[in-house]
């Protein structure tokens, strides 16, 4: 699970009708299921994170699994050890799964090619966060009913964002229409070629009209290198305020990928308003990911023998 | 199963009339051991329990003139051969929208076997809440217990040798109505 880029628009419906049963598991007065007893997942995380930390190790525990966890401040990090010197010795003490995190695009898929287990992208630099994009459709299907012919716009810094090109990748395959919209520094013309029909704007007005989605993203001062916008010039441009919204569908969702920095991309009265969807994406990144870890970590190889295939009356 | 094996047909278990006038008779059974089907609630196991007890609480509708709420149980999460069966089952949802605690509950399956679904299904209830009391109902009971599960309200007590299969095909997902007895032979 690298990217959403490799997946059909069939596995990614199966993947969101996988995560409705564990959406309601959440509810459940108990939240603690034994199907992944005995399994252990590493969570890998060379670059800061809260939420998608704390959703990864919790949607393994409520399967059951154990988890270990290495993070961005970790000693062997600071001491100078390699990347694929790190996950071997995580890989060699037996874990069933992978979850990686870290700042350099592609390191995912570096490491999946080294390690025999499988590994679940967790963000990787500006290139791909599978499991955000996921969880935003989620979010988006229950709310809208579809995906399929909604227009979803996307705001803010769309050229250091991996959120955005998940989004993109799966809103496309799944056939919403795309608008992008941000100052011309973090949007660049040529971004119209991550995915075919995408609409590109430099004005917010005319992105937000007739948008039923309005994805904000954060601004990522971590990954800016170049001199960047002056915050009062993007809150003028840019940021989702009350009556900016009003310039999109009645009713149209607000989804952020968090963390919210209130009074910059977002206004408090949007992020916490009735239109705002923002703490349902938290609790359904625990849904998606513990669908993606119950299909990806449990389980046998397709030709371990064993006599429960041959099972007669095999649902008793 | 080896290739050259194939499934014959042995012998029809039950008809469609038959099914019918069995499910009236657990139907009246439950009623009459929950107190009038006071605190009663059934619970369908996914696939076949689950049109099965739909039918047991419109039959308690009918006579007793109690509305029984029904719920639906998915017991994927909580099989213990998953990491045995090749990739991951497909997980289905579980709907149970009433609270469980004190409840009269009745799991209700279409044939009881190894009793592992069963057990499944209990650990899947205590998720949910402390019932009060927990009884099985399955239509037919074919031997051959792996676990100490029994069941209180039976359609019907089959004898079965290990290679035979019960199949019970419903109207609302088979498209038919009846049970058969299969057998795999070489």
């Amino acid at each position: 699970m690298l990217g959403i880029e490799t997946l059909s628009s069939e596995q990614i419906a199966f993947i969101l009708d996988q995560s409705k049963p564990f959406q309601e598991f959440q509810r459940h007065p108990l939240k603690k299921l034994a199907t992944l007893r005995g399994k252990t997942v590493a969570v890998a995380f060379f670059e800061p994170s809260t939420r998608t930390r704390i959703s990864f190790t919790t949607a393994a525990s409520r399967l059951g699994a154990d988890t270990m966890a290495l993070q961005a401040e970790s000693s062997s990090l600071k001491k100078g050890e390699s990347l694929i010197d790190t996950v071997r010795t995580l890989e060699a003490m037996r874990p069933d799964g992978i979850v990686i995190r870290h700042s350099s695009s592609g390191a995912p898929e570096f490491v999946a090619e080294r390690l025999e287990i499988p590994v679940l992208n967790a963000g990787d630099g500006t290139h791909e966060h599978p499991t955000q994009a996921l969880l935003d459709a989620l979010t988006i299907r229950d709310r809208k009913g579809k995906l399929e012919g909604l227009n979803v716009t996307i705001l803010g810094d769309i050229l250091h964002s991996r959120v955005a090109r998940s989004n993109i990748n799966l809103l496309s395959k799944m056939g919403a229409r795309v608008t992008l919209c941000g100052p011309a520094m973090w949007l660049p013309r040529d971004l119209a070629f991550l995915a075919p029909n995408l609409r590109l704007t430099h004005r917010i007005e005319e992105a937000l009209e007739g948008a039923e989605v309005v994805m904000v993203l954060r601004v990522q001062t971590e990954r800016i290198h170049e001199p960047s916008l002056a915050p009062d010039e993007y809150i003028a441009g840019y940021q989702l305020t009350p009556a900016r919204l009003q310039l999109a569908r009645p009713g149209a969702l607000v989804l952020h990928p968090g963390p919210i920095v209130r009074g910059l991309e977002i206004d408090s009265a949007v992020a916490d308003g009735p239109q705002s969807g923002v703490l349902e994406q938290v609790t359904n990144g625990l849904a998606v990911r513990m669908a993606l870890l119950y299909h990806l970590i449990g389980g046998a190889s397709a030709d371990a023998p064993h006599p429960a295939k041959d099972r007669t009356n095999a649902s008793d | 199963m080896t290739p050259a094996m194939r499934v014959v047909e042995k012998r029809q278990l039950l008809s469609a009339e038959e099914i019918g006038r069995t499910l009236q008779r657990l139907a009246h059974e439950i009623v009459e051991r929950t107190g009038g089907a006071k605190d009663l609630a059934l619970i369908g196991v996914r696939r076949r329990g689950v049109p099965l007890a739909n039918r047991l609480a419109r039959q308690i509708r009918g006579f007793a003139q109690v509305a029984v709420p029904v719920g639906t149980l998915d017991i994927t999460l909580y099989r213990d051969d998953l990491s045995t069966v090749g990739p991951q089952p497909v997980v289905q949802s579980t709907d149970i929208d009433f609270v469980v605690d004190n409840r009269d509950l009745v799991i209700v399956d279409d044939v009881l076997y190894t009793g592992r679904t069963i057990r499944a299904a209990m650990n899947g209830l205590f998720d949910l809440g402390r019932p009060k009391r927990i009884r099985l109902c399955v239509l037919i009971d074919r031997g051959h217990r792996e676990l100490p599960v029994e069941a209180s309200f039976i359609g019907q007590t089959v004898q079965t040798s290990d290679t035979e299969i019960v199949e019970v095909r419903l109207e609302e997902i088979d498209g038919e109505e009846r049970v058969v007895l299969v057998d795999r032979v070489p």
